[in-house]
């Protein structure tokens, strides 16, 4: 597929995002989805392809009136919708449909409606060889990996609480972030332990929320109101729903390979990236995307959070909307970090960053079970 | 006997040897008969080069922490503050467990520290693989 032959022309979030009482879950999909035609200047007749997570396509196509030819119902956790956006891509290119609509939406905190992709039976992998021995929550897992790389790379509990200092920074220029005071290391290393090395304020806030995409083909994007957004590149790939069976927990596979797919298919060059969306669920994931995506060799991601380059000011501006540690984190993230490029890329981010021509979005799902990485830009190349 | 509440494994035709193997406290691997990998968890073939023909071979349970977290926040079956740990095997592959009888606290639980398996029955039927500091004299 030719770079930048598609585009994002419809992109919205939940009218609500925090605590949403009253809508479920399938009603938050629906909400995003009419935000998103609103945005584009669409109508659900228009649309005639679907793919969305944690809801069953079938229904949502039903919900919203749409008759589909083009269906995709991938799960791979919080950056199911990277997955989504690259598949629609491929599907569009190939004659597949025309205008696709992914969509987001997740009680995560109230719980009306709430459903997971993901089979953790007893008799599932996870249910028999990692549950028996862990409380499955995100905070006890996604976490177990961090004291390895502490140990191998020198990675401080200082360094280690910058990262929740600094998002909170750009949180505080966010009017829909649900925190946004100031906060210090001390604060960070002084709040409630969770899950030893973690601590409240370097995990995610648990909320509601959702979102929605339109891609079509770039050749039309023009004909609609907002500034086009192109995909200039992507990548996917997976490595275990184990957390335990990770190569090495050090680095994520799933993440080298789906970054250096994005890069190659994109034909650029890190410099040339302006802006980086990196899914956080927890304080440790910025530091894990900007090595093994390529901005930095191993052991040197720490240091480069701590001496403020990714802050406000600094020279890769990561997770401009506050993330999913000060911003949102209904359960599957990727939804909100798209669009913020998105946003970021249109010139219309609370936080905006001056000039921002390319932005690079990298979302982790299940743990660092699955990888999807788009690079997106507000340029055509020639 | 841990805690009933913990969420309770059930085996299917694929793992029934390992959980019918912890019963008799036998920490049992799999090693492919046509490239020797090791591996875990089970599966009739083998993830490296996916034949079919697959032995069973006893773990020594022997092993070093490679990673964990300390639980702080109450769960069923677990008393905080609990480690959720993966350890290292002497054979090659790693599994999830919980370092037991010792301080549940970062100076007790130090990264590569030399471990030995400790069984602990769920019930009748589910016995879990646990791991203790090396050495410690049996409780």
């Amino acid at each position: 597929m030719k770079s930048a032959s598609i585009a994002i022309v419809g992109a919205a979030e939940s009218t609500g995002l925090g605590v949403i009482k009253d809508l479920s879950q399938t009603g938050i999909h629906c909400d995003a989805a009419l935000n998103a035609l609103a945005d584009a200047g669409l109508k659900a007749s228009d649309i005639d392809g679907i793919a969305c997570a944690g809801e069953y396509p079938v229904n949502l196509a039903y919900q919203l009136g749409i008759t589909p030819t083009w269906l995709d119902g991938t799960y791979s956790g919080g950056c199911s919708f990277m997955l989504h956006v690259r598949h629609a891509a491929a599907a569009i290119d190939s004659g597949l449909c025309s205008t696709v609509l992914i969509t987001h939406g997740e009680s995560g905190k109230s719980r009306i409606g709430y459903y997971m992709g993901q089979n953790l039976a007893p008799t599932s992998v996870i249910g028999q060889f990692e549950m028996p021995y862990a409380p499955f929550t995100p905070a006890n897992l996604f976490t177990i990996p961090v004291l390895r790389y502490m140990k191998d790379y020198g990675l401080t509990h200082e360094q280690l609480a910058m990262v929740s200092v600094v998002q909170r920074e750009w949180a505080a220029m966010n009017p829909r972030a649900t925190f946004k005071e100031p906060i210090s290391v001390e604060d960070v290393l002084d709040s409630k332990m969770i899950a030893y090395p973690f601590r409240i304020l370097q995990c995610c806030l648990v909320t509601d929320g959702g979102g929605a995409l339109i891609l079509t083909k770039a050749d039309r994007a023009k004909d609609f109101p907002t500034v086009p957004v192109y995909i200039l590149g992507t990548g996917e790939s997976c490595e275990t729903p184990l957390i335990s069976q990770m190569e090495d927990f050090t680095t994520s596979r799933a993440f080298r390979d789906s970054g250096k797919l994005a890069f190659e298919s994109a034909g650029i060059q890190h410099s040339d990236v302006d802006h980086l969306m990196a899914y956080d669920a927890f304080a440790h994931l910025p530091i894990y995307a900007l090595e093994d995506l390529g901005f930095l060799p191993r052991g040197e991601a720490a240091t480069f959070i701590a001496e403020r380059n990714t802050a406000p000011g600094g020279r890769l501006p990561v997770n401009t909307n506050g993330g999913g540690l000060s911003y949102m984190h209904s359960g599957m993230y990727g939804m909100y970090a798209l669009q913020e490029s998105v946003r970021q890329l249109r010139g219309i981010a609370p936080a905006q960053v001056r000039d921002a021509k390319i932005s690079l979005c990298h979302g982790v799902g299940g743990f660092f079970g699955a990888s999807g990485t788009i690079i997106m830009g507000n340029e055509r190349p020639d | 006997m841990v805690s009933l509440s913990r969420s309770k494994p059930i085996a299917t035709p694929e793992t029934q040897h390992f959980w019918d193997g912890t019963r008799e406290h036998r920490l049992l691997l799999q090693q492919c008969e046509a490239c020797s990998h090791i591996y875990f968890p089970p599966r009739p073939f083998c993830p490296s080069c996916s034949g079919r023909s697959v032995r069973l071979i006893d773990a020594s349970g022997r092993a070093t922490l490679y990673s964990y977290v300390i639980g702080h926040r109450p769960a069923p079956g677990f008393e905080p503050p609990y480690s959720i740990a993966v350890v290292q095997l002497e054979e090659g592959p790693r599994m999830m467990s919980n370092i037991v009888d010792c301080p549940q606290t970062p100076d007790a639980l130090i990264l590569d520290m030399p471990l030995e398996v400790k069984w602990q029955a769920l019930d009748n039927e589910i016995t879990l693989a646990m791991f203790r500091p090396a050495g410690k004299a049996a409780l």
